[in-house]
C-alpha cells in the first residue's frame, strides 16, 4: 500500500504518477489473452449482474487494479451514459493494452454472453408457448419486476432521507413522463437532465 | 423474424441512440426499449418483452445482454450482434474519450453537480422500468405476490436474488402465476 495522502492535490498527483507508470497494483501488466480469458470468466460466473465478479477478479484475484483505482473508474462510468460494467471494461482494456486490449476485454465480457443469449432465444422461439415454460417465465418476469423495484428503492434511500426538495420532483417527473405517459426518453431527458443538474449546482453553493 | 437490412439498420440506430440516453446504467434504457420495440415498431408483444427481460436477468453475464436476446427475437443472430454492438460500442468510445479528460476534474464543482443531478433521473427511470415490467408480468394475484415477495427478499436480505428467481420459477411451473 502507498502511504496515506493528506491533501486532495497530493492524492491526484500520486494517482497521475501511478497511471503514467502503469497500474499501481503489484501484478505485471496482463497480455491480450489474459484480458480476454479473465473477462470471459467474469461473464460466465456473473449471475445476477457482473459488477461484483469484475471487482473480485480485477482487485482481489488478479490485482490488476487497486481498490481505489477500481472505485474511481466505476464512479466515472456511472457518471457516463450506457452500461456501466461494459464501459468500465473498455476503459480498463485501453489503459492496459490500447485498443486491442479494449477489444479483448469486450469480446471476453460480451462474447460468451451473446452466444448464451442466442441459444436462449432459439429455445424461447421453439418452446416459449409450452404451458409449463410459460408458467416458469411468468414467475421469472414477476420476480424481475420485484427486483427492479428493490434496486430503485435502494438507490432512492439517500434521497428519501433528504427533506422534500427539487430532487424528489425530478425523480417523480421522470417516472411519470417516461413510465406512465410513455413520452420519448431523449425528449424527456433533454428537459429533465439540465433542470436537475441546475438544482444540484445551486445546492452545491448551500453547503 | 425479419433479418432484412431495413430492420437491422433500424435496430442499430435505435439502440445506438439509446446507449447515450441510458443514464446511470443500462437498466434505465428499458422504458425506451419497450416504447420503441413494442409500442412503435410492434416487433413483439408486451408479454414477450417481459419474458425475454426475465430470461436475461436470470442468465449469467451483464444484465444489458437483454439487448442481445431482444435483437435475436426481432432479427435472428444478426439482430443479436447488431443490437449488442449498437448498445455497447458508442458508449464505450464516449467513455474512453471522457475518461481521458474528466479524471482530472474529479473534485470540480461542475462535475459533482452533474453526477448529483443525474441520480434522481436514474431513480425515476428505474421506477419506470419496474412499472413497465410489472404491468406486463403481473396479470393476477399470484404474479403480484411473487413481485412483492421478490422485492422484500432483495430489499431486506443480502442473499443472492437468484434464490428468489428459483422460487419464482418453481411457483410459476406449479401454475401459481
Amino acid at each position: 500500500m502507498s502511504k496515506p495522502n493528506s491533501t486532495p492535490s497530493a492524492v491526484s498527483a500520486a494517482e497521475r504518477d501511478a497511471s503514467a507508470a502503469g497500474p499501481a497494483a503489484a501484478a505485471p501488466r496482463p497480455s491480450i489473452t489474459d484480458l480476454f480469458l479473465a473477462f470471459a470468466g467474469v461473464s460466465l460466473s456473473g449471475f445476477g449482474g457482473v459488477l461484483a465478479w469484475a471487482r473480485r477478479m480485477l482487485v482481489e484475484n488478479k490485482r490488476w487494479m487497486t481498490a481505489r483505482e477500481f472505485n474511481n473508474l466505476l464512479a466515472l462510468c456511472q457518471f457516463l451514459p450506457g452500461p456501466n460494467i461494459v464501459n468500465l471494461c473498455a476503459v480498463f482494456g485501453v489503459r492496459m493494452r490500447g485498443i486491442p486490449g479494449a477489444l479483448a476485454c469486450l469480446l471476453g465480457l460480451l462474447g460468451p454472453s451473446v452466444v448464451l443469449m442466442i441459444a436462449a432465444g432459439v429455445l424461447y422461439r421453439r418452446f416459449g408457448t409450452l404451458p409449463e415454460l410459460h408458467g416458469v417465465l411468468s414467475g421469472l418476469a414477476a420476480a424481475a419486476a420485484g427486483m427492479i423495484i428493490a434496486t430503485a428503492l435502494k438507490m432512492a434511500e439517500p434521497l428519501i432521507r433528504f427533506r422534500l426538495g427539487p430532487q424528489h420532483a425530478v425523480a417523480l417527473a421522470t417516472f411519470l413522463t417516461v413510465g406512465v405517459l410513455r413520452l420519448s426518453l431523449p425528449l424527456v431527458l433533454l428537459v429533465v437532465v439540465p433542470v436537475s443538474i441546475g438544482f444540484a449546482w445551486l445546492r452545491s453553493y448551500e453547503k | 423474424m425479419r433479418n432484412d437490412a431495413d430492420t437491422l439498420t433500424a435496430l442499430f440506430l435505435q439502440f445506438a441512440i439509446l446507449s447515450f440516453f441510458a443514464v446511470g446504467g443500462g437498466g434505465s434504457a428499458v422504458p425506451e426499449m419497450h416504447r420503441q420495440t413494442v409500442e412503435i415498431a410492434q416487433w413483439l408483444t408486451d408479454r414477450q418483452f417481459s419474458e425475454l427481460f426475465a430470461i436475461a436477468q436470470a442468465a449469467p453475464g451483464p444484465n444489458i445482454m437483454f439487448v442481445a436476446l431482444l435483437g435475436h427475437f426481432i432479427a435472428g443472430v444478426p439482430g443479436a450482434v447488431v443490437a449488442t454492438v449498437a448498445m455497447c460500442g458508442p458508449s464505450c468510445v464516449l467513455a474512453y474519450a471522457v475518461s481521458q479528460v474528466v479524471e482530472r476534474f474529479r473534485a470540480a464543482r461542475w462535475r459533482i453537480a452533474i453526477q448529483a443531478g443525474l441520480v434522481p433521473v436514474t431513480i425515476g427511470l428505474l421506477a419506470a422500468s419496474a412499472l413497465i415490467i410489472a404491468r406486463a408480468a403481473d396479470h393476477d394475484w399470484g404474479g403480484f405476490a411473487i413481485t412483492a415477495g421478490t422485492f422484500a427478499f432483495v430489499y431486506w436480505t443480502s442473499l443472492s436474488p437468484l434464490l428468489a428467481f428459483a422460487v419464482a420459477a418453481l411457483l410459476g411451473l406449479s401454475g401459481f402465476a
